[in-house]
């Protein structure tokens, strides 16, 4: 069914009685031309984009759970382009600019927000890497702006704009930049996919990936064997396991980021703000609670849960910045499991292994980019060549020293 | 998470800094590329029991090696890093 003015008019007159399931529960088949193991936002934007940019329909998404039960459907929902390096701003960029015509494209409401994302600096040193950087970003056609403090004070007057350890001195703003609704981008894409004819197959864990003599040849599951002439693995957190059993090592470790809302407040803050001098970032989501996070807890882990430093650490940057929130209470906070990579950049790539196909590495930052992952991944799964905006985003690039190092802290996961 | 420091008893992990996997051994220097490589980049990045290093800067600054469940985060062991002679970033303040 096509979403419209007149079908949600008729289905209220109707007492919302005809609405049906918006994607098919198929049984596997033998064989598909393409087999995407995980179902996340990654996998289905590739096997939606496999399907509307390449016409390869015969492709199923491979999920151990159900469809937005990972970390598509928990996180903070921002999406931004305010990036420094070569290798990624092209791509981040193109992926916000699928954001922008992504719900008439795929005809479900994503919420897509461009309610703006401003990056606060705190001192002189801070504002001269803010012009840089704003500079880097308008050479590349994105949108930048440096705010002085009374540009900011504009924007968002209830910050604490006279902290005496860290005053506000102005911030770097992104108009474009915004939020999501990150569970409607899961099930529009698993609706738009579905309807195209692609099998999203839920409950169903890879257990195995069968090579032989360097060919991919498909994947053992909780279903049986899937015979398949082309895999990707788009992972997330459990990329390690997935790629080892195909023998491969990854340049990934696999850490904690926990994210925290609070109850719900009548409209506070109308833009994304991240603090400058720590990590944090803040926003206010429809139902009016504001959604925030920090950094990750930094540690190996696949426990879908931190530890309490790094919660008072984004408490106490929360409050820095908004006194006015010291005493709403948090409702509910997660941890979920991030691919960091060594370089805090992805990988979107052939394997060593033939056609066996590799997209992780997203670090903290995956969900900004689901449009644009999807869109080149099924590029390079298609056209068995890299895709322009994501030709950078080479596995080999660590062994040939081309790394995407955007945060400069170098093969260290924990500090990107 | 709690960690039991050899020295000063079981802390708070906030006064530990992470390194990461422990075993890792920096090459010789004159080793080749692939070996530096190798030692840098990949990561066996296991479920389950993982040797990792720690240094107890908030306390008496020893390296130690943990072995953890990253499932779980349950710590199954706790030893000084000198002592088994780990690797050599494991040995001063100053590493890596």
């Amino acid at each position: 069914m096509r979403y419209s003015v007149f079908s949600v008019l008729s289905q209220a007159l109707k007492g919302n009685t005809g609405w049906k399931p918006v994607w098919r529960e198929p049984e596997p088949k033998a064989e598909y031309d393409v087999v995407i193991v995980g179902g996340g936002g990654h996998g289905l934007s590739t096997a939606y984009y496999l399907a509307k940019n390449h016409g390869i329909t015969n492709v199923a998404v491979v999920e151990r759970g159900y469809i937005g039960s990972g970390n598509i459907g928990r996180n903070t929902t921002i999406i931004r382009s305010n990036y420094g390096e070569h290798g990624n701003i092209p791509f981040y960029e193109w992926s916000l600019k699928l954001w922008e015509g992504l719900e008439q494209d795929i005809n479900y409401n994503a919420m897509v927000s461009q309610r703006g994302v401003l990056n606060l600096y705190h001192s002189d040193a801070q504002r001269d890497a803010a012009a840089r950087r704003g500079n880097t970003m308008r050479m590349h056609g994105v949108d930048a702006e440096l705010l002085d403090v009374a540009g900011v004070r504009k924007l968002v007057p209830n910050l604490n704009f006279d902290n005496a350890r860290f005053p506000v001195y102005g911030g770097l703003f992104q108009p474009r930049g915004g939020t999501v609704r990150h569970d409607a981008v899961a099930w529009g894409y698993a609706r738009a996919a579905d309807s195209r004819g692609v099998d999203i197959l839920q409950h169903c864990e890879v257990t195995g990936i069968r090579v032989e003599n360097g060919h991919a040849l498909g994947v053992e599951t909780a279903k049986g064997f899937i015979k398949a002439k082309k895999i990707g693995l788009a992972c997330a957190g459990r990329s390690s396991q997935v790629a080892a059993m195909a023998g491969l090592r990854l340049p990934i470790e696999s850490h904690v980021l926990q994210a925290f809302v609070s109850e719900g407040v009548k409209p506070l803050i109308d833009t994304v703000i991240t603090f400058g001098a720590g990590h944090f970032y803040i926003s206010q989501s429809d139902k009016g609670g504001l959604v925030f996070g920090g950094n990750i807890d930094g540690y190996n882990s696949y426990a879908q849960r931190g530890n309490l430093p790094v919660i008072e650490e984004v408490m106490e940057e929360a409050v820095a910045m908004f006194p006015s929130i010291g005493r709403l209470r948090v409702l509910r906070h997660w941890g979920g499991l991030m691919d960091m990579s060594m370089d805090g950049s992805p990988i979107i790539d052939k394997t060593p292994i033939d056609n066996l196909y590799l997209n992780c590495g997203w670090c903290i930052g995956g969900f900004k980019a689901t449009p644009a992952s999807g869109w080149c991944f099924a590029h390079l799964i298609a056209q068995d060549a890299p895709h322009e905006v994501a030709s950078a985003m080479r596995l080999d690039r660590f062994a040939t020293g081309r790394l995407i190092n955007e945060s400069g802290t170098g093969a260290q996961p924990n500090l990107h | 998470m709690r960690i039991s420091c050899p020295h000063c008893g079981e802390r708070d992990h906030g006064e530990f800094a992470y390194y990461g996997d422990a075993t890792k051994r920096r090459p010789d220097g004159a080793s080749d590329v692939e070996t530096f490589f190798e030692y840098v980049y990949p990561r066996d990045n296991p479920a389950g029991s993982h040797r990792e290093l720690w240094y107890h800067v908030g306390g008496c600054r020893a390296w130690i090696v943990v072995n953890r469940d990253t499932r779980t985060h349950e710590i199954f062991s706790v030893e000084v890093a000198r002592k088994r002679g780990e690797p050599s970033q494991g040995a001063g303040a100053g590493a890596p």
